[in-house]
């Protein structure tokens, strides 16, 4: 290879349209507009069966028999599945722990959970036949909180458990435990002058995503299967499902669909492995698709919380001290319960300068639907409590709350309880200082506008309830903190396969990974990223399947910093075999091929002065240049089990928000008038995205502070599962969003850029509920606030 | 049963529909269109939103056997009944909002189409592109019936206010995108409408 190595910096191919840094508009964009874009739930086979699930209607219960007769003898009907009929001796699955039954096997462990599957010529049939099947359960003792789980004579939901942590777990019924410990909490504590001390509460929260869970599973000649899905991690489906059909993975061969949302809720498998096994045995294909009912049933659900906070701080506004008790409720089953662990429990302090720390984080098994992925895991639950700790800090300290917070606020260099040090920038003080900057909306519109007023823009909206009497506002901020990427040691990698030609005279890129396009845009961002590299206009991106290698999963924040990592470093290996070919064929007509840095520019090979040496076109003639490869992340390290340490996370993402409420005291209702948000993105690579990105997660945020909760009784049953009863905001109750993006970049990154999907997430709830308090004096000490809660009703 | 019904402007017939069926049921599984979507099969989401005989309705709950002999706009049917519109001196907005006051749309006009798009040289309604061009989609599941409900919006106020959009749009659930693109991309298509109309004198 020639001397001169092409910079793989930033410089390369910012001259060429529609590169990193611009708004390009979504490649999937007219398809989804005209209705031709092909979710999971649209695929359509000729010949194809419906499957549908029958679950069970007890959160715990021994399964005494099953009776499939008379569903089987249903006209229309062509399968019916149980337990006993599985294809291999694997008949579990999970993302850490191998703990899920495929069907329930003798006993079922919540509300919800798979019995059998029927597959018929229709779905109303198959929903019919399935009420055929007779299940004999004996309904069993519920676990479901912390006190009935640890009880002495509490039943063992796992018994020989063998996964990773069952050794080191202080009961059986605990999924994971970490704490951390740092510095001296108990002698810190005596250099306070205030203490200040408080127990908070996270209710359950579902992702919500609007396509529902569904797929087709289509028999192939050769015994395998192909499967179309909507998943966030191809690969770790694959990994799961295979050994459960007792197929080598070469035929499970799957691609990805139309995703219609995802937050974390489809990193669970849900369908497929039914819909593969419904397909084997028909020898037809399988479609199923889940209805709004059973979607709730159907996937795991944020973790409901409970957290025990101390803090201490000096008359002069020092926090000294901090100690922490946090308990997840994991549900039936391990999902991803030990990773929340050890986020919670990592990120527990907030962004914030803590030396002397006393943290514990557990997830526990109960008989409450399974909890695992949603935006934000583990760090959302604690955010809302440290920061009501701040507010309540503040005010015990007679200081204004921003002003406190900034005084303590972490930054590049400080050292996480974890022992980590946060090596790339960490302004949380600045973004404060941003979102507190922005103007506020006017007060009591209604007052000036006089008979002109909209009720519409007043709490309790359209229903007419008020004209302003009783109506306060409040104001409060928050800030957050959240790792992005695969934590603890994890092999976190992804796969970018890149192929550059002529087409009908023009150079084409092809960028082909698996990762899973849920709407982040994704795919908008590796075609920007390949123009930039590249220095061509055509970019193609392939369809999502396991021809390609794993592209991680599209969760942790980390898809356009790791796959667009990926795919940026494949870029730079195709640039270094176009400039071979280059110097090949062209290097003795100009010294410059030898000598100078290289750059791919709009269609060109230019010098880093600018001077054109050939066309892409003319080096590619005749020639294909493909190239697959892994990209990873840098090494981290698993934490201590005992104090907590290590070098646990590879990236922090940090927000701050501003809510401004107004409250109707006397009715107890609240209308969010606006909800300000200033982030740091490191680099921008479509700012359109970036924006969509941060009002979406922050509107998540909203739905945790004042609607969103699936509601578990006492004897762990599912209440409200439905859009009626389960409410996420409309637009009527989502307020203007500004955004106020920062770029600092971390070079440890591609492109300098931070995984920006989830931190916005965090920040929104306790400002919401800050901006509550503000308006009402009340404590307020649980999420989501009802009205009840503010009338005291 | 067998149902006969218009689906954007066609005259369309269906088998065997079983009385259960809705007419979201019968547009996705029957007659290939599955343009709307089945977020909740609830009437809560408008993710199923077309119009029947010119009023949007949540069509997983309207019975199949109701629609025998109406007319049914799906997100399908949108660019050609603009197209339509536009023919009878309707442009989907005769005055309207400045292109000033739609002003939070910021995305910059870049060729960005590649890959599945480039194959598909349709027309788009002036909704449709405005979704599109204000970053209105994300993962597009709420899309086509947001359409609806926005494009018959448009049809009977040619410049909303904000509390109008919200008003309008207040039955379509989107988890993406926490509105504000959407708010964005309404704005945006009152205003082109509005400029169009002036800048023709009409
Ligand atoms: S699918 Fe019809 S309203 Fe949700
Ligand atoms: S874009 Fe995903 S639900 Fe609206």
């Amino acid at each position: 290879m020639g001397v001169t190595r092409t910079p793989t910096n930033i410089t390369q191919g910012s001259q060429t349209k529609g590169g990193i840094g611009e708004s390009t508009l979504r490649p999937d964009g007219t398809l989804k507009v005209t209705g031709e874009f092909a979710y999971s739930s649209d695929l359509w086979h000729e010949d194809m069966l419906w499957g549908f699930t029958l679950r069970s209607p007890h959160p715990h219960a021994r399964i005494k028999s099953i009776d499939t007769s008379e569903a089987l003898a249903q006209a229309g009907v062509y399968a019916v599945l149980t337990h006993d009929d599985l294809p291999t001796e694997h008949t579990k699955y999970g993302l850490e722990y191998t703990d899920t039954p495929v069907l329930a096997d003798g006993v079922v462990r919540h509300h919800g959970e798979p019995v059998a599957l029927v597959a018929a010529d229709h779905p109303e049939t198959a929903r019919r036949a399935a009420a055929k099947i007779k299940v004999d359960y004996e309904p069993l003792p519920v676990v479901h909180d912390e006190a009935s789980a640890l009880a002495d004579d509490a039943p063992i939901l796992h018994p020989g458990r063998d996964d990773h942590h069952a050794g080191q777990v202080p009961h059986p019924n605990i999924v994971h435990r970490q704490p951390i410990i740092r510095g001296n909490a108990e002698e810190a504590a005596q250099r306070a002058d205030v203490i200040v001390s408080g127990e908070y509460e996270v209710g359950m929260q579902d992702q919500a995503f609007l396509g529902p869970e569904s797929g087709l599973a289509v028999p192939g000649e050769d015994g395998g299967v192909d499967l179309y899905v909507a998943t966030q991690w191809l690969h770790s489906d694959l990994r799961q499902i295979a050994p459960v059909l007792g197929l080598p993975e070469e035929k499970v061969r799957m691609t990805l669909s139309g995703v219609g949302g995802a937050f974390g809720g489809r990193e669970d498998l849900s369908m497929q492995i039914h819909a593969c096994l419904l397909a084997l045995r028909t020898g037809k294909p399988v479609k199923i698709v889940y209805n709004r009912f059973e979607s709730f049933f159907g996937h795991v659900h944020r973790h409901p919380a409970k957290l025990w906070y101390e803090h201490g701080a000096t008359k002069d506004g020092k926090i000294t001290h901090m100690k922490c008790r946090i308990v997840l409720d994991g549900g039936a089953y391990a999902s991803a319960s030990p990773a929340v662990v050890g986020n919670a429990s990592s990120l527990s302090v907030g962004p914030y300068v803590i030396d002397d720390v006393e943290i514990e984080a557990v997830a526990l098994y109960t008989n409450n639907p399974p909890c695992g992925a949603m935006r934000g895991f583990g760090a959302v639950q604690a955010c809302f409590a440290y920061e009501s700790q701040m507010d309540k800090l503040a005010e015990k300290l007679g200081m204004d709350p921003v002003e406190f917070r900034q005084k303590n606020a972490m930054s590049q260099g400080t050292i996480m309880p974890t022992g980590q040090v946060v090596d790339s920038p960490a302004p949380v003080a600045e973004l404060l200082r941003r979102v507190k900057a922005m103007p506020l909306p006017p007060e009591k519109q209604w007052e000036a506008a006089g008979d002109a007023a909209d009720v519409r823009a007043l709490p309790g909206g359209l229903s007419n309830t008020t004209h302003g009497e009783g109506v306060v506002r409040g104001i409060g901020y928050a800030v957050g903190i959240k790792n992005v990427g695969f934590s603890e040691g994890f092999d976190d990698y992804s796969t970018a396969r890149v192929q550059l030609q002529v087409i009908n005279g023009e150079p084409v890129a092809t960028v082909h990974t698996a990762m899973a396009e849920v709407g982040q845009g994704g795919v908008t961002v590796h075609a920007q990223i390949a123009r930039t590299e590249l220095g061509v206009t055509q970019v193609v991106i392939h369809p999502a399947d396991t021809q390609v290698g794993s592209a991680g999963s599209t969760s942790a924040s980390r898809q356009t910093y790791m796959t667009g990592g990926a795919v940026k470093n494949t870029c730079e290996a195709v640039r270094e075999k176009v400039l071979e070919i280059g110097r090949r064929k062209f290097g003795t007509y100009h010294p410059a091929w030898a000598t100078a840095e290289l750059l791919l520019e709009s269609g060109k090979v230019v010098t880093d002065g600018g001077e054109p040496l050939a066309d892409l076109v003319d080096v590619l003639e005749g020639e294909t240049v493909d190239i697959e490869l892994e990209w990873r992340h840098r090494p981290t390290e698993a934490f201590d089990l005992v104090t907590g340490q290590g070098f646990g996370h590879v990236q922090y993402s940090f927000a701050a928000h501003r809510a401004v409420v107004e409250v109707d005291t006397e009715l107890g209702l609240v209308k969010v008038i606006e909800l300000a948000c200033a982030q740091d993105v490191g680099k921008a690579l479509n700012p359109l995205s970036v924006k969509g990105q941060i009002q979406g997660g922050t509107t998540q945020g909203l739905g945790l502070a004042v609607m969103e909760e699936i509601i578990v009784s006492k004897d762990s049953k599912v209440r409200n599962p439905s859009f009626t009863d389960y409410l996420i905001p409309t637009i009527l109750d989502t307020p203007t969003i500004p955004v106020d993006v920062l770029e600092l970049a971390d070079e440890h990154a591609p492109y300098g850029l931070r995984g920006i999907g989830e931190a916005p997430t965090l920040s929104s709830t306790p400002a919401v509920v800050s901006a509550i308090r503000a308006a009402t004096g009340l404590a307020l000490n649980r999420v989501p606030v009802r009205p009840e809660h503010i009338t005291g009703t | 049963m067998r149902l006969t019904f218009n689906v954007n402007g066609r005259q369309q017939e269906a088998d065997d529909v079983w009385e259960g069926e809705s007419l979201l049921y019968v547009l996705r599984e029957r007659l290939g269109l599955p343009g709307s979507k089945n977020a909740c099969e609830q009437g809560e989401c408008g993710s199923c939103t077309v119009r029947l005989d010119g009023v949007p309705v949540c069509s997983c709950l309207v019975a199949a056997g109701q629609a025998q002999d109406r007319d049914i706009v799906t997100v399908e049917g949108l660019a050609d009944q603009a197209k339509k519109r536009a023919a009878a001196g309707c442009a989907g907005g005769a005055c309207g909002t400045t292109l000033d006051e739609a002003k939070q749309w910021e995305s910059k006009p870049a060729d960005g189409q590649s890959g599945e798009a480039s194959t598909s040289p349709l027309t788009l309604s002036p909704i449709q592109q405005a979704f599109i061009d204000a970053g209105a989609v994300q993962c597009g599941f709420c899309t086509p019936g947001l359409l609806v409900a926005a494009d018959e919006l448009l049809e009977r106020n040619d410049s909303p206010s904000d509390a109008d959009i919200r008003e309008a749009l207040s039955g379509n659930l989107c988890r993406c995108t926490g509105y504000e693109k959407i708010l964005d991309a309404v704005r945006l298509a009152a205003a082109r409408a509005g400029a169009e109309t002036a800048g023709t004198g009409a």
